[in-house]
């Protein structure tokens, strides 16, 4: 017997977007089906670093970015936790002039977004963060960034979704979509079937196939972010650290632990990712660069995932082009969960009313050259 | 290409030994890699270097002519084997192994491998069990075999498996007192069990021994009970437990050694890929082995505890076992009669093995004693109650969700000490079997590994 659901909105993937479209269109009034293949939240959007971070970001997302960060405002209201989420500041360094620089221009030209950043250097940098010595000329701050738990955050949109009404299904993968009329059809083998006005695709690095069953091809590749946590040390480090051209990133949680990352791990088939030996350590070897604290810590653990990344590191956001009522939201490209529960809200938005305040034409589907 | 590189043997207990002995009569030079300082693993571990030493009958008893020959083995070989004492091996990745010696991580490729990993103790967790003076069994043991000292004045010995009453004879012999030994398997299920165990009489007679020796010398002996708690303030003062008619009694005590049987360190076993089953016997998940120990993997045996607990007499002949098998792979002649001889001691074993389970079964009710303030997970301070609330709430329903939500099995030992214990905790909640909770998947770095190793890089020897 296959079960049947009809719904306003299907939506095809329970991580940090597709769990917070779930959680504003129930606010709203509509009905709602979430269908994850594995776990709410247990792929890119509940392993990643943890960085809630807007600073950096391209100019284009800041406006989502800075809805999103209204909501994570308002978390334990939304979710009914924390999720150990903090407004700790994030702090990008500069190891040299060049990125100084670089950073101050930053700064210029994000100037009307309101992020507020700080540019922090000499005596004063040294001041307010002895622990990272004289590793860095300086730093740009966000004194809003921060960071949370990804592991709680995730999963907790989907169940908040689904304490307001939505239907939820884990280890649910969809088979099939199609149109049939003005529905969508969405079956799941033979169990289910799940009829709905509206989909939204928020599959992450899998979101490739709903685009192409509906002949929107995207180039999205999977990649795995590397990361690794230390045992629990003394607190020496109070923000969010990232580091001007990339390399190393880190983080210390309240309970003590390190968290580190940079380069990255491998796939071992399309659904399961590891660190990778040089990767970590590589990654070790420059962590305890930058924070010499941790040079007689040890990793406890290292871990990655599968994230979806598009040729221009920026995300595919917004209606499809061929099929009214079908909506994208992925390809965050190693940076979604900050901005995840912006573009949920902006999803519910477009499904409710038809249209968004927020600037979606860099994020077009149809942005990219044909691919062969 | 295959012969090439030399096989890689991890582990040099009794499995590896043997497994390096065979490959070397062959004509290899096989890399040993040990996490001891010494060969011999845990059950034949010898005593640090260097002025301490005690004889083999004091510190192996009955095996002392096991442990001595084993010992022998490696001894004779040791000029024909890349022996790497002291080296942890990290990471199993892309055909090559991640070892860390002395602070440098090293990476060593393999084209052949065997993976004679063994074993720690098994453990569920009571009210108390993290005071000052609870140990494991096998960590008793290691402090009186290694150190030579006791974990105690008057040890409590609790829980089931032969393990239990050999360390307790160990202590009383070594001159210790002996507060009782409280097992939780029913005398009756024991007695049931001794007629299978008569496949064995060697190793029934010496289990009777053991407990003889103990009545003799006065040792209360405690069949069918349950743990209620570890009393005590700065360290464990008391065990209180259940007799087998439910009535509470207290046992005055400044330890407790306790365990529930053994479990498979099985982690790179998993990072090498192999496919595991659920074993009903061992209630955990092993990796697949053919009867000469190939896993699913080519290239990649196992051998010993560290694929099921089947003891260290089996694990010597299950490791030349799969160094045999690991030669015919290569092309190279082996001997057929000795390959049948193993096999059929090893079926022999194996059915003892089942009796030995029988005597000794798996409490499965313990679980459900352990009170919900209980901490089952040391490195991350999660609660029984909290792996308990997740399971109820619908929000896991297996292994690596309920680490992701409680952080059970996310601290240093990942999951190595506790996940036996939320397995548990999570199939009794949700009414599915032991089986249908899944195990954590193991990731790299299996057992810490110091920060200062990325900067510490050796080119492949």
């Amino acid at each position: 017997m296959r079960e049947r659901i009809e719904c306003d909105a299907a939506i095809v993937g329970g991580g940090i977007v597709g769990g917070s479209a779930a959680l504003f269109l129930r606010q709203a009034g509509l009905s709602v089906t979430l269908l994850e293949r594995d776990w709410c939240g247990a792929k890119a959007s509940g392993v990643n670093f943890g960085g809630v971070r807007r600073q950096g970001r391209p100019l284009e997302q800041l406006p989502l970015s800075q809805r999103a960060h209204a909501i994570w405002g308002r978390l334990p209201e939304l979710l009914g936790t924390d999720a150990e989420y903090i407004r700790s500041g994030h702090l990008k360094l500069a190891r040299s002039e060049t990125d100084l620089e670089s950073l101050i221009a930053y700064r210029e030209r994000s100037q009307g977004f309101g992020l507020g950043l700080e540019i922090i250097t000499g005596e004063e940098f040294r001041r307010r963060w002895p622990a990272l010595g004289d590793r860095a000329l300086g730093g740009s701050l966000c004194p809003e960034d921060g960071h949370a738990n990804p592991r709680l955050v995730s999963p907790a949109f989907a169940r908040a979704a689904a304490a307001l009404g939505a239907v939820v299904r884990e280890q649910t993968p969809v088979d099939r979509v199609e149109k049939d009329g003005d529905r969508f059809v969405l079956l799941s083998g033979d169990a289910l079937e799940v009829r709905a006005r509206f989909l939204l695709n928020t599959a992450g690095a899998w979101s490739r196939r709903v685009a192409e069953a509906f002949g929107e091809p995207v180039p999205l590749e999977s990649l795995h972010p590397n990361m690794a946590v230390t045992e629990p040390l003394p607190r020496f480090l109070d923000v969010n650290i990232g580091v001007e051209g990339g390399g190393v990133y880190g983080r210390q949680v309240p309970r003590g632990n390190v968290v580190v990352g940079g380069g990255r791990g491998f796939a071992l088939d399309a659904d399961r990712a590891r660190p990778q030996r040089d990767a970590v350590l590589t990654l070790m070897r420059d962590a305890a660069e930058l924070f010499p604290q941790l040079r007689h810590a040890h990793v406890i653990r290292c871990w990655t995932g599968v994230e979806g990344y598009t040729p221009d590191r920026n995300p595919v956001i917004g209606p499809s082009r061929t099929t009214p009522g079908l909506f994208h939201a992925f390809g965050f490209s190693g940076a979604g969960f900050q901005i995840g529960p912006g573009v949920g809200q902006t999803l519910a938005e477009l499904v409710t009313t038809g249209e968004t305040p927020m600037p979606l034409e860099p994020f077009r589907i149809d942005r990219f050259p044909p691919t062969a | 290409m295959s012969e090439v590189l030399p096989p890689v043997i991890v582990g040099a207990g009794p499995a590896g030994i043997r497994a390096a002995e065979r490959l070397v009569a062959a004509g290899l030079r096989p890399v040993v890699v040990d996490e001891a300082a010494r060969w011999g693993g845990q059950i034949y571990r010898q005593p640090p270097d260097g002025g301490f030493t005690r004889p083999k009958t004091a510190l192996y008893g009955f095996e002392a002519g096991k442990a001595d020959a084993v010992h022998r083995a490696m001894a004779a070989i040791r000029d024909r084997i890349d022996y790497r004492p002291r080296t942890l091996v990290w990471n199993c990745e892309d055909g090559a192994l991640d070892l860390l010696c002395d602070g440098a991580s090293e990476t060593l490729p393999f084209s052949h491998m065997i993976l004679a990993t063994g074993a720690t103790d098994r453990v569920l967790p009571f009210p108390g069990w993290t005071l000052p003076g609870v140990f494991t069994l096998g960590g008793s043991q290691v402090a009186l075999k290694f150190q030579g000292c006791a974990v105690g004045r008057r040890v409590a010995f609790l829980g089931t498996g032969p393990l239990l009453y050999l360390v307790a004879y160990q202590y009383l012999k070594a001159g210790v007192e002996v507060a009782g030994v409280f097992d939780t398997t029913p005398f009756a299920a024991q007695a049931r069990a001794t007629t299978g165990m008569l496949r064995d009489p060697a190793t029934l007679a010496k289990g009777l021994l053991f407990v003889g020796w103990l009545r003799a010398h006065g040792v209360p002996i405690h069949n069918g009970i349950r743990p209620v708690r570890a009393e005590g303030t700065e360290r464990v003062e008391a065990l209180v437990w259940r007799d087998a008619r439910g009535q509470e009694r207290r046992t005055g005590c400044d330890a407790v050694a306790f365990g529930l049987g053994l479990r498979s360190e099985t982690q790179l076993a998993d990072l090498a890929g192999c496919r595991f089953r659920f074993d009903e016997a061992d209630r955990a998940w092993l990796p697949e082995r053919d009867g000469a120990g190939r896993s699913s993997v080519p290239g990649v045996y196992l051998a010993g505890d560290g694929s099921g607990i089947s003891g260290a007499d089996a694990a010597e002949l299950a490791g030349e076992r799969a160094a045999l098998g690991l030669l015919e792979d290569l092309g190279r002649p082996v001997d057929g009669k000795r390959v049948k001889e193993l096999d059929g001691r090893l079926a022999r074993i194996a059915a003892f093995r089942r009796s030995l389970s029988a005597a000794f079964p798996f409490p499965a009710d313990w679980a459900d004693a352990i009170a919900d303030d209980t901490m089952i997970c040391r490195c991350e301070g999660v609660t029984a109650g909290a792996v308990r609330e997740i399971a109820r709430s619908g929000q896991a329903r297996e292994m690596n969700r309920a680490k992701a939500l409680t952080r059970a099995g996310m601290g240093r030992c990942q999951g190595r000490m506790c996940s036996a214990t939320t397995a548990e905790l999570l199939s009794r909640t949700l009414g599915t079997g032991p089986d249908g909770v899944g195990r954590l998947r193991a990731q790299p770095p299996i057992k810490p590994l110091p920060v200062s190793a990325g900067a510490e890089r050796r080119e492949v020897a």
